[in-house]
Protein backbone atom coordinates (compact mmCIF):
# COMPACT_ATOMS: atom_id res chain seq x y z
CA UNK A 1 0.00 0.00 0.00
CA UNK A 2 2.76 2.20 0.58
CA UNK A 3 4.06 1.80 -2.71
CA UNK A 4 1.25 2.77 -4.05
CA UNK A 5 1.68 6.10 -2.69
CA UNK A 6 4.98 6.93 -4.12
CA UNK A 7 3.45 6.57 -7.87
CA UNK A 8 2.93 9.91 -8.97
CA UNK A 9 -0.28 9.35 -10.57
CA UNK A 10 -1.87 7.70 -6.97
CA UNK A 11 -0.95 10.84 -5.43
CA UNK A 12 -2.98 12.84 -7.76
CA UNK A 13 -5.56 10.30 -7.16
CA UNK A 14 -5.86 10.95 -3.47
CA UNK A 15 -5.64 14.70 -3.89
CA UNK A 16 -8.36 14.54 -6.53
CA UNK A 17 -10.32 12.41 -4.19
CA UNK A 18 -10.16 14.95 -1.20
CA UNK A 19 -11.24 17.46 -3.80
CA UNK A 20 -14.09 16.30 -4.92
CA UNK A 21 -15.13 15.06 -1.36
CA UNK A 22 -14.85 18.45 0.23
CA UNK A 23 -17.09 19.61 -2.82
CA UNK A 24 -19.85 16.33 -2.03
CA UNK A 25 -19.86 17.11 1.20
CA UNK A 26 -21.03 20.95 0.66
CA UNK A 27 -22.55 20.89 -2.30
CA UNK A 28 -24.09 17.00 -1.48
CA UNK A 29 -25.67 18.34 1.68
CA UNK A 30 -27.53 21.24 0.23
CA UNK A 31 -29.10 18.45 -2.80
CA UNK A 32 -30.16 15.95 0.04
CA UNK A 33 -31.86 18.82 2.30
CA UNK A 34 -33.66 20.74 -0.56
CA UNK A 35 -34.78 17.29 -2.18
CA UNK A 36 -33.14 18.12 -5.60
CA UNK A 37 -31.29 14.59 -6.09
CA UNK A 38 -33.27 13.85 -9.18
CA UNK A 39 -32.50 17.80 -10.43
CA UNK A 40 -28.67 17.13 -9.88
CA UNK A 41 -28.75 14.34 -11.74
CA UNK A 42 -30.15 16.17 -14.63
CA UNK A 43 -27.22 18.38 -14.52
CA UNK A 44 -24.66 16.01 -14.37
CA UNK A 45 -26.43 13.98 -17.45
CA UNK A 46 -26.75 17.27 -19.42
CA UNK A 47 -23.02 17.75 -18.52
CA UNK A 48 -22.28 14.64 -20.38
CA UNK A 49 -23.80 16.58 -23.82
CA UNK A 50 -20.64 18.85 -22.80
CA UNK A 51 -18.47 16.42 -22.55
CA UNK A 52 -19.44 15.08 -26.06
CA UNK A 53 -19.86 18.89 -27.35
CA UNK A 54 -16.30 19.51 -25.91
CA UNK A 55 -14.62 16.43 -27.52
CA UNK A 56 -16.73 17.23 -30.28
CA UNK A 57 -15.58 20.77 -30.66
CA UNK A 58 -11.82 20.11 -29.51
CA UNK A 59 -12.36 22.25 -26.71
CA UNK A 60 -10.87 21.35 -23.40
CA UNK A 61 -13.02 18.98 -21.36
CA UNK A 62 -13.69 21.80 -17.85
CA UNK A 63 -14.83 24.33 -20.19
CA UNK A 64 -17.41 22.72 -22.54
CA UNK A 65 -18.88 20.58 -19.37
CA UNK A 66 -19.40 23.97 -17.45
CA UNK A 67 -20.85 25.38 -20.12
CA UNK A 68 -23.37 23.39 -21.01
CA UNK A 69 -23.97 22.22 -17.64
CA UNK A 70 -24.20 25.93 -16.45
CA UNK A 71 -26.80 26.17 -19.42
CA UNK A 72 -28.72 23.10 -18.01
CA UNK A 73 -28.88 24.84 -14.26
CA UNK A 74 -30.13 27.92 -15.88
CA UNK A 75 -32.75 26.42 -17.82
CA UNK A 76 -33.67 24.21 -14.65
CA UNK A 77 -33.93 27.25 -12.23
CA UNK A 78 -36.26 29.18 -14.75
CA UNK A 79 -38.61 26.41 -14.87
CA UNK A 80 -38.32 25.03 -11.08
CA UNK A 81 -39.40 28.72 -10.00
CA UNK A 82 -42.16 29.72 -12.97
CA UNK A 83 -43.93 26.57 -13.37
CA UNK A 84 -42.89 24.03 -9.98
CA UNK A 85 -45.40 21.53 -10.83
CA UNK A 86 -43.98 20.82 -14.45
CA UNK A 87 -40.55 20.93 -13.11
CA UNK A 88 -39.86 17.12 -12.89
CA UNK A 89 -40.85 16.19 -16.48
CA UNK A 90 -38.49 19.00 -17.92
CA UNK A 91 -35.61 17.82 -15.57
CA UNK A 92 -36.17 14.39 -16.98
CA UNK A 93 -36.67 15.86 -20.65
CA UNK A 94 -33.24 17.77 -20.43
CA UNK A 95 -31.63 14.68 -18.16
CA UNK A 96 -32.01 12.43 -21.38
CA UNK A 97 -31.59 14.89 -24.61
CA UNK A 98 -28.40 15.56 -23.10
CA UNK A 99 -26.96 12.20 -22.59
CA UNK A 100 -28.27 11.26 -25.72
CA UNK A 101 -26.78 14.83 -27.40
CA UNK A 102 -22.99 13.64 -25.96
CA UNK A 103 -23.52 10.03 -27.08
CA UNK A 104 -24.35 11.30 -30.54
CA UNK A 105 -21.47 14.14 -30.48
CA UNK A 106 -18.95 11.34 -29.71
CA UNK A 107 -19.87 9.52 -32.36
CA UNK A 108 -19.67 12.46 -35.23
CA UNK A 109 -16.19 13.09 -34.07
CA UNK A 110 -14.01 11.82 -36.85
CA UNK A 111 -11.73 9.07 -35.99
CA UNK A 112 -12.37 9.22 -32.28
CA UNK A 113 -12.30 6.10 -30.16
CA UNK A 114 -14.84 5.96 -27.67
CA UNK A 115 -14.08 6.77 -23.99
CA UNK A 116 -16.95 6.52 -23.20
CA UNK A 117 -16.37 4.47 -20.06
CA UNK A 118 -13.96 6.81 -18.76
CA UNK A 119 -16.77 9.61 -18.99
CA UNK A 120 -19.47 7.11 -17.29
CA UNK A 121 -17.30 5.52 -14.80
CA UNK A 122 -15.02 8.10 -14.09
CA UNK A 123 -10.92 8.49 -14.65
CA UNK A 124 -9.73 9.12 -10.96
CA UNK A 125 -6.28 7.41 -11.77
CA UNK A 126 -5.85 9.36 -14.81
CA UNK A 127 -5.78 13.30 -13.55
CA UNK A 128 -3.41 15.36 -14.97
CA UNK A 129 -1.79 18.16 -12.80
CA UNK A 130 -2.80 20.98 -14.71
CA UNK A 131 -6.74 19.44 -14.22
CA UNK A 132 -5.90 18.84 -10.85
CA UNK A 133 -5.33 22.59 -10.67
CA UNK A 134 -8.54 23.40 -12.21
CA UNK A 135 -10.84 21.69 -9.86
CA UNK A 136 -9.10 23.13 -7.22
CA UNK A 137 -9.82 26.04 -8.16
CA UNK A 138 -13.74 25.07 -8.67
CA UNK A 139 -13.67 23.22 -5.10
CA UNK A 140 -12.12 26.64 -3.71
CA UNK A 141 -14.53 28.52 -5.45
CA UNK A 142 -17.94 26.52 -4.47
CA UNK A 143 -17.07 26.23 -0.45
CA UNK A 144 -16.38 29.85 -0.22
CA UNK A 145 -19.34 30.70 -2.14
CA UNK A 146 -21.25 28.53 0.18
CA UNK A 147 -18.90 29.93 3.06
CA UNK A 148 -20.18 33.44 2.30
CA UNK A 149 -23.82 32.58 1.70
CA UNK A 150 -24.19 30.36 4.71
CA UNK A 151 -26.86 32.41 6.13
CA UNK A 152 -28.84 32.58 3.11
CA UNK A 153 -28.81 29.04 2.03
CA UNK A 154 -29.43 28.14 5.68
CA UNK A 155 -32.87 29.75 5.37
CA UNK A 156 -33.54 28.80 2.42
CA UNK A 157 -33.49 25.28 2.95
CA UNK A 158 -35.36 24.79 5.88
CA UNK A 159 -38.04 27.26 5.10
CA UNK A 160 -38.04 29.46 1.73
CA UNK A 161 -41.14 30.88 2.22
CA UNK A 162 -40.09 32.58 5.84
CA UNK A 163 -37.01 33.38 4.00
CA UNK A 164 -38.85 35.16 1.39
CA UNK A 165 -40.96 37.35 4.03
CA UNK A 166 -37.65 38.43 5.84
CA UNK A 167 -36.05 39.64 2.61
CA UNK A 168 -34.07 36.85 1.63
CA UNK A 169 -33.78 36.45 -1.93
CA UNK A 170 -34.37 33.08 -1.85
CA UNK A 171 -34.63 33.20 -6.23
CA UNK A 172 -31.39 34.43 -6.16
CA UNK A 173 -29.63 31.88 -4.02
CA UNK A 174 -31.81 28.85 -5.99
CA UNK A 175 -29.87 29.69 -9.00
CA UNK A 176 -26.84 30.52 -7.34
CA UNK A 177 -27.22 26.67 -5.46
CA UNK A 178 -28.31 25.02 -8.99
CA UNK A 179 -24.83 26.89 -10.67
CA UNK A 180 -22.70 25.08 -8.00
CA UNK A 181 -24.32 22.02 -8.67
CA UNK A 182 -23.15 22.19 -11.93
CA UNK A 183 -19.42 23.46 -11.37
CA UNK A 184 -19.32 20.90 -8.74
CA UNK A 185 -20.67 17.87 -10.84
CA UNK A 186 -18.20 18.56 -13.27
CA UNK A 187 -15.48 18.18 -11.40
CA UNK A 188 -16.98 14.97 -9.40
CA UNK A 189 -17.76 13.53 -12.67
CA UNK A 190 -13.71 13.13 -13.37
CA UNK A 191 -13.49 11.23 -10.44
CA UNK A 192 -16.16 8.92 -10.45
CA UNK A 193 -18.18 9.60 -13.53
CA UNK A 194 -21.75 10.24 -14.77
CA UNK A 195 -23.11 7.06 -13.56
CA UNK A 196 -21.88 7.63 -9.52
CA UNK A 197 -21.72 11.44 -9.06
CA UNK A 198 -25.30 11.03 -7.74
CA UNK A 199 -24.46 8.45 -5.05
CA UNK A 200 -20.84 10.70 -3.92
CA UNK A 201 -23.55 13.62 -3.80
CA UNK A 202 -26.01 11.77 -2.10
CA UNK A 203 -24.57 9.35 0.28
CA UNK A 204 -22.49 10.80 2.64
CA UNK A 205 -24.88 13.67 2.96
CA UNK A 206 -27.77 11.43 4.03
CA UNK A 207 -25.41 9.35 6.63
CA UNK A 208 -24.58 12.65 7.63
CA UNK A 209 -28.19 13.96 8.18
CA UNK A 210 -28.97 11.99 11.22
CA UNK A 211 -25.81 12.80 13.14
CA UNK A 212 -26.03 16.42 12.44
CA UNK A 213 -27.46 18.83 14.81
CA UNK A 214 -26.84 21.72 12.05
CA UNK A 215 -26.47 22.05 8.54
CA UNK A 216 -22.79 23.15 8.52
CA UNK A 217 -21.74 19.89 11.06
CA UNK A 218 -23.52 17.60 8.00
CA UNK A 219 -21.52 19.72 5.72
CA UNK A 220 -18.18 19.05 8.11
CA UNK A 221 -19.31 14.97 8.47
CA UNK A 222 -20.46 14.44 4.92
CA UNK A 223 -17.14 15.64 3.46
CA UNK A 224 -15.22 13.57 6.24
CA UNK A 225 -17.01 10.22 5.59
CA UNK A 226 -16.62 10.74 1.68
CA UNK A 227 -13.08 11.47 2.07
CA UNK A 228 -13.29 8.41 4.07
CA UNK A 229 -15.14 6.25 1.02
CA UNK A 230 -13.29 8.21 -1.81
CA UNK A 231 -9.50 7.34 -0.28
CA UNK A 232 -10.68 3.39 1.18
CA UNK A 233 -12.21 2.34 -2.16
CA UNK A 234 -8.94 4.04 -3.88
CA UNK A 235 -6.87 1.82 -2.04
CA UNK A 236 -8.83 -1.11 -1.96
CA UNK A 237 -9.57 -0.48 -5.78
CA UNK A 238 -5.79 -0.74 -6.23
CA UNK A 239 -4.95 -3.68 -4.09
CA UNK A 240 -7.69 -5.59 -5.86
CA UNK A 241 -6.72 -4.48 -9.19
CA UNK A 242 -10.83 -3.12 -9.79
CA UNK A 243 -12.60 -0.27 -11.21
CA UNK A 244 -11.39 2.79 -9.08
CA UNK A 245 -15.12 4.89 -8.95
CA UNK A 246 -16.88 1.54 -8.96
CA UNK A 247 -15.19 0.48 -5.94
CA UNK A 248 -15.72 3.96 -3.83
CA UNK A 249 -18.93 3.72 -4.37
CA UNK A 250 -19.69 0.16 -3.44
CA UNK A 251 -17.39 1.09 -0.05
CA UNK A 252 -19.62 4.24 0.28
CA UNK A 253 -23.08 1.75 0.02
CA UNK A 254 -21.26 -0.25 2.78
CA UNK A 255 -21.35 2.84 4.52
CA UNK A 256 -24.81 3.36 4.61
CA UNK A 257 -25.32 0.22 5.35
CA UNK A 258 -23.42 0.48 8.74
CA UNK A 259 -25.21 3.38 9.51
CA UNK A 260 -28.84 2.65 9.08
CA UNK A 261 -27.24 -0.47 11.25
CA UNK A 262 -26.13 1.79 13.76
CA UNK A 263 -29.09 3.49 14.02
CA UNK A 264 -31.45 0.59 14.01
CA UNK A 265 -29.13 -0.70 17.05
CA UNK A 266 -28.83 2.77 19.06
CA UNK A 267 -32.23 4.47 18.04
CA UNK A 268 -32.87 8.09 19.22
CA UNK A 269 -29.60 8.70 20.41
CA UNK A 270 -29.73 12.40 21.04
CA UNK A 271 -27.88 14.31 18.68
CA UNK A 272 -26.25 17.79 19.80
CA UNK A 273 -26.21 20.86 17.93
CA UNK A 274 -23.10 21.38 16.05
CA UNK B 1 -63.66 56.66 3.13
CA UNK B 2 -61.82 58.25 5.80
CA UNK B 3 -61.48 56.59 9.14
CA UNK B 4 -63.30 58.55 11.85
CA UNK B 5 -60.64 60.36 14.30
CA UNK B 6 -61.10 58.37 17.10
CA UNK B 7 -61.32 54.76 15.61
CA UNK B 8 -57.03 53.32 15.49
CA UNK B 9 -55.55 53.37 11.95
CA UNK B 10 -55.83 50.46 9.79
CA UNK B 11 -53.21 48.33 9.49
CA UNK B 12 -54.41 46.09 6.58
CA UNK B 13 -56.55 47.35 3.88
CA UNK B 14 -57.70 44.83 1.04
CA UNK B 15 -60.07 46.35 -1.36
CA UNK B 16 -61.68 44.50 -4.26
CA UNK B 17 -59.54 41.39 -3.98
CA UNK B 18 -59.72 38.38 -6.71
CA UNK B 19 -57.23 35.72 -6.98
CA UNK B 20 -57.72 32.53 -9.11
CA UNK B 21 -54.95 29.63 -8.74
CA UNK B 22 -55.02 27.61 -12.45
CA UNK B 23 -58.01 29.46 -13.56
CA UNK B 24 -59.94 28.18 -10.38
CA UNK B 25 -61.01 31.40 -8.27
CA UNK B 26 -59.89 30.89 -4.77
CA UNK B 27 -61.05 34.53 -3.80
CA UNK B 28 -63.16 37.32 -5.06
CA UNK B 29 -64.39 40.20 -4.49
CA UNK B 30 -63.07 40.21 -0.60
CA UNK B 31 -63.23 44.08 0.75
CA UNK B 32 -61.08 43.62 4.54
CA UNK B 33 -59.73 46.44 6.61
CA UNK B 34 -58.01 45.16 9.74
CA UNK B 35 -57.28 48.39 12.35
CA UNK B 36 -54.18 48.65 15.08
CA UNK B 37 -54.94 46.42 17.56
CA UNK B 38 -57.61 44.37 16.39
CA UNK B 39 -57.16 40.54 17.06
CA UNK B 40 -59.27 39.18 14.41
CA UNK B 41 -59.71 35.68 13.81
CA UNK B 42 -60.56 34.21 10.11
CA UNK B 43 -62.69 31.13 10.14
CA UNK B 44 -63.73 29.00 6.94
CA UNK B 45 -63.56 25.75 5.53
CA UNK B 46 -60.50 24.21 4.54
CA UNK B 47 -59.83 25.30 0.77
CA UNK B 48 -61.99 28.58 1.07
CA UNK B 49 -58.88 30.38 0.77
CA UNK B 50 -57.65 31.21 4.12
CA UNK B 51 -54.12 30.54 3.62
CA UNK B 52 -54.33 32.07 0.46
CA UNK B 53 -54.98 35.50 2.40
CA UNK B 54 -52.87 35.36 4.06
CA UNK B 55 -50.25 34.63 1.55
CA UNK B 56 -51.39 37.93 -0.12
CA UNK B 57 -51.37 39.64 2.76
CA UNK B 58 -47.71 38.53 3.46
CA UNK B 59 -46.82 39.38 -0.57
CA UNK B 60 -46.07 35.47 -1.04
CA UNK B 61 -48.56 35.86 -3.92
CA UNK B 62 -49.65 38.78 -6.13
CA UNK B 63 -53.23 39.42 -6.63
CA UNK B 64 -55.20 39.00 -9.30
CA UNK B 65 -57.33 41.54 -8.88
CA UNK B 66 -57.91 44.51 -6.43
CA UNK B 67 -55.26 46.07 -4.44
CA UNK B 68 -53.80 44.99 -0.56
CA UNK B 69 -51.92 47.71 1.90
CA UNK B 70 -50.44 46.51 4.16
CA UNK B 71 -49.07 49.15 6.97
CA UNK B 72 -49.58 52.13 4.77
CA UNK B 73 -47.40 50.38 1.69
CA UNK B 74 -47.16 47.35 -0.37
CA UNK B 75 -47.39 44.32 0.92
CA UNK B 76 -43.74 42.69 0.06
CA UNK B 77 -42.29 46.16 1.58
CA UNK B 78 -44.71 45.30 4.58
CA UNK B 79 -43.62 42.03 4.92
CA UNK B 80 -40.33 42.68 7.25
CA UNK B 81 -42.91 44.39 9.46
CA UNK B 82 -45.20 41.60 9.49
CA UNK B 83 -44.46 38.13 12.03
CA UNK B 84 -45.76 35.16 10.46
CA UNK B 85 -46.78 31.81 12.05
CA UNK B 86 -47.26 29.22 8.91
CA UNK B 87 -50.09 26.51 9.24
CA UNK B 88 -47.62 23.55 8.60
CA UNK B 89 -44.42 23.16 11.21
CA UNK B 90 -44.53 20.05 10.69
CA UNK B 91 -42.77 19.92 7.30
CA UNK B 92 -38.51 19.79 6.64
CA UNK B 93 -38.48 17.69 10.89
CA UNK B 94 -35.56 15.79 9.82
CA UNK B 95 -33.34 18.97 8.95
CA UNK B 96 -30.89 19.53 10.66
CA UNK B 97 -31.23 22.61 12.78
CA UNK B 98 -31.40 23.59 16.19
CA UNK B 99 -34.42 25.18 17.96
CA UNK B 100 -31.84 28.59 18.71
CA UNK B 101 -31.00 28.48 14.94
CA UNK B 102 -35.07 28.35 14.11
CA UNK B 103 -35.73 31.47 15.69
CA UNK B 104 -32.02 32.57 14.57
CA UNK B 105 -33.90 33.05 11.26
CA UNK B 106 -36.75 35.24 12.64
CA UNK B 107 -33.50 38.02 12.80
CA UNK B 108 -32.75 37.92 9.12
CA UNK B 109 -33.15 41.07 7.10
CA UNK B 110 -33.07 42.83 10.62
CA UNK B 111 -31.68 46.52 10.26
CA UNK B 112 -31.48 46.38 6.45
CA UNK B 113 -28.50 43.59 7.48
CA UNK B 114 -28.89 40.41 5.63
CA UNK B 115 -28.26 38.03 9.14
CA UNK B 116 -25.77 39.46 10.80
CA UNK B 117 -24.86 37.58 14.09
CA UNK B 118 -25.06 41.06 16.46
CA UNK B 119 -25.60 41.50 19.94
CA UNK B 120 -28.69 43.12 19.77
CA UNK B 121 -30.07 40.46 17.45
CA UNK B 122 -29.05 37.80 20.27
CA UNK B 123 -30.80 39.29 22.75
CA UNK B 124 -33.93 40.14 20.71
CA UNK B 125 -33.55 36.26 19.54
CA UNK B 126 -33.25 35.03 23.47
CA UNK B 127 -36.06 37.35 24.84
CA UNK B 128 -38.63 35.98 22.06
CA UNK B 129 -37.80 32.36 23.31
CA UNK B 130 -37.92 33.78 26.95
CA UNK B 131 -41.54 34.46 26.23
CA UNK B 132 -42.44 31.84 24.32
CA UNK B 133 -40.65 29.56 27.37
CA UNK B 134 -38.51 27.68 24.99
CA UNK B 135 -35.57 28.93 25.96
CA UNK B 136 -34.01 25.53 27.57
CA UNK B 137 -34.99 24.15 24.43
CA UNK B 138 -32.62 25.92 22.34
CA UNK B 139 -29.98 23.21 22.30
CA UNK B 140 -33.01 20.63 20.65
CA UNK B 141 -33.35 19.67 17.53
CA UNK B 142 -35.89 20.61 16.04
CA UNK B 143 -37.17 16.95 15.81
CA UNK B 144 -37.24 16.38 19.26
CA UNK B 145 -39.66 18.58 19.60
CA UNK B 146 -43.56 18.00 20.25
CA UNK B 147 -46.29 19.88 18.29
CA UNK B 148 -47.08 22.31 20.55
CA UNK B 149 -43.32 23.15 21.62
CA UNK B 150 -43.18 23.68 18.03
CA UNK B 151 -45.81 26.04 17.88
CA UNK B 152 -44.15 28.03 19.94
CA UNK B 153 -40.82 28.02 18.82
CA UNK B 154 -42.29 29.60 15.37
CA UNK B 155 -44.53 32.03 17.29
CA UNK B 156 -40.71 33.18 19.13
CA UNK B 157 -39.47 33.46 15.45
CA UNK B 158 -41.87 35.53 14.04
CA UNK B 159 -41.59 37.67 17.63
CA UNK B 160 -38.09 38.31 17.29
CA UNK B 161 -38.31 41.20 14.88
CA UNK B 162 -41.29 42.72 17.03
CA UNK B 163 -44.01 42.51 14.32
CA UNK B 164 -46.82 45.35 14.26
CA UNK B 165 -48.92 42.21 13.05
CA UNK B 166 -49.03 39.07 13.70
CA UNK B 167 -50.53 36.16 11.20
CA UNK B 168 -50.84 33.18 12.84
CA UNK B 169 -52.44 30.40 10.09
CA UNK B 170 -53.72 27.53 12.20
CA UNK B 171 -52.21 28.22 15.33
CA UNK B 172 -54.49 26.34 17.17
CA UNK B 173 -54.07 22.66 15.22
CA UNK B 174 -51.20 20.99 17.33
CA UNK B 175 -52.71 22.52 20.52
CA UNK B 176 -54.37 19.91 23.01
CA UNK B 177 -58.00 21.70 24.32
CA UNK B 178 -56.73 22.30 27.72
CA UNK B 179 -53.99 24.11 25.82
CA UNK B 180 -56.04 26.42 24.07
CA UNK B 181 -56.90 28.53 26.99
CA UNK B 182 -54.05 29.09 28.09
CA UNK B 183 -52.88 29.78 24.51
CA UNK B 184 -55.39 32.25 23.72
CA UNK B 185 -54.07 34.12 26.82
CA UNK B 186 -51.09 34.29 25.44
CA UNK B 187 -51.82 35.77 22.02
CA UNK B 188 -54.22 38.28 24.20
CA UNK B 189 -51.20 39.56 25.75
CA UNK B 190 -49.15 39.20 22.33
CA UNK B 191 -52.32 41.30 21.31
CA UNK B 192 -51.35 44.39 23.88
CA UNK B 193 -48.56 45.41 21.48
CA UNK B 194 -49.22 43.52 17.96
CA UNK B 195 -52.51 43.41 15.74
CA UNK B 196 -53.15 39.27 15.54
CA UNK B 197 -54.93 37.96 12.58
CA UNK B 198 -55.33 34.51 13.60
CA UNK B 199 -56.85 31.86 10.81
CA UNK B 200 -58.71 28.61 11.58
CA UNK B 201 -60.93 26.09 10.13
CA UNK B 202 -62.19 24.88 13.40
CA UNK B 203 -65.45 27.51 14.66
CA UNK B 204 -64.88 25.81 17.80
CA UNK B 205 -61.49 27.52 18.54
CA UNK B 206 -63.22 30.93 18.86
CA UNK B 207 -62.59 32.92 22.23
CA UNK B 208 -63.25 35.52 24.11
CA UNK B 209 -60.56 36.63 23.36
CA UNK B 210 -60.85 37.56 20.10
CA UNK B 211 -62.24 41.03 19.08
CA UNK B 212 -63.55 40.34 15.58
CA UNK B 213 -64.52 37.39 13.23
CA UNK B 214 -64.66 37.09 9.77
CA UNK B 215 -65.65 34.20 7.16
CA UNK B 216 -63.74 32.98 4.37
CA UNK B 217 -65.18 31.24 1.58
CA UNK B 218 -63.69 32.82 -1.55
CA UNK B 219 -65.83 35.73 -0.32
CA UNK B 220 -65.12 37.25 2.57
CA UNK B 221 -67.77 38.33 5.13
CA UNK B 222 -66.76 40.75 8.04
CA UNK B 223 -68.54 40.97 11.47
CA UNK B 224 -66.86 44.00 13.42
CA UNK B 225 -67.36 44.24 16.69
CA UNK B 226 -65.62 46.97 19.83
CA UNK B 227 -66.46 44.27 22.73
CA UNK B 228 -67.62 40.65 22.49
CA UNK B 229 -70.95 39.56 22.71
CA UNK B 230 -72.89 36.60 22.86
CA UNK B 231 -74.43 38.04 19.35
CA UNK B 232 -71.13 38.37 17.70
CA UNK B 233 -70.15 34.90 18.43
CA UNK B 234 -73.79 33.58 17.23
CA UNK B 235 -73.53 35.70 14.28
CA UNK B 236 -69.80 34.19 13.67
CA UNK B 237 -71.03 30.80 13.54
CA UNK B 238 -74.00 31.16 12.13
CA UNK B 239 -71.72 32.93 9.07
CA UNK B 240 -72.87 32.16 5.25
CA UNK B 241 -70.30 29.80 3.77
CA UNK B 242 -69.90 28.78 0.13
CA UNK B 243 -69.03 25.09 0.35
CA UNK B 244 -66.74 23.83 -1.73
CA UNK B 245 -69.65 21.88 -3.62
CA UNK B 246 -70.30 23.26 -7.17
CA UNK B 247 -74.34 24.52 -6.80
CA UNK B 248 -75.16 24.99 -3.39
CA UNK B 249 -74.31 28.74 -3.85
CA UNK B 250 -74.93 29.37 0.25
CA UNK B 251 -74.70 27.24 3.28
CA UNK B 252 -74.82 27.66 6.40
CA UNK B 253 -72.75 26.19 9.37
CA UNK B 254 -74.45 24.33 11.50
CA UNK B 255 -74.63 26.58 14.95
CA UNK B 256 -72.17 25.78 17.74
CA UNK B 257 -71.66 26.52 20.97
CA UNK B 258 -68.83 26.85 23.39
CA UNK B 259 -69.57 25.49 26.64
Amino acid sequence: MIEALQMEFMRHALLAGLLVSLVCGVIGTLVVVNRIVFLAGGIAHAAYGGIGLAIFLGWPFLAGTLGVALAAAAAMAAVTLRARHRADAVVGVIWAVGMAAGVVLIDLTPGYRSDLMSYLFGSILAVPAAELAEMAAVAALVVAVVAAGYPGFLAMSYDPEFARIRGVPVAALYVLMLALIAASVVIVIRVVGLILVIALLTIPPFIAESFSGSLRGMMVRASALSALFTVSGLLLSYALDLTSGATIILVAAAGFGGALLWRRLFPGRPVQAG
Amino acid sequence: MEPEPQSPETVIEVRGLGFSFDGHPVLEEVNLRVRRGDFLVLIGPNGGGKTTLLKLILGLLPPGRGEIVVLGTSPRRAARRVGYVPQNVHVNRSFPISVHDVVRLGSLGAGGRFFRRSPTAEAAVRAAMEEMGVWELRRKRIGQLSGGQLQRVFIARALVSRPEILLLDEAMASIDAQGRAEFYDLLAELNRSATIVAVTHDTMMLSPRVKSVACVNRRLHHHDAGEITPELLEAAYRCPVDLVAHGIPHRVFEMHRED
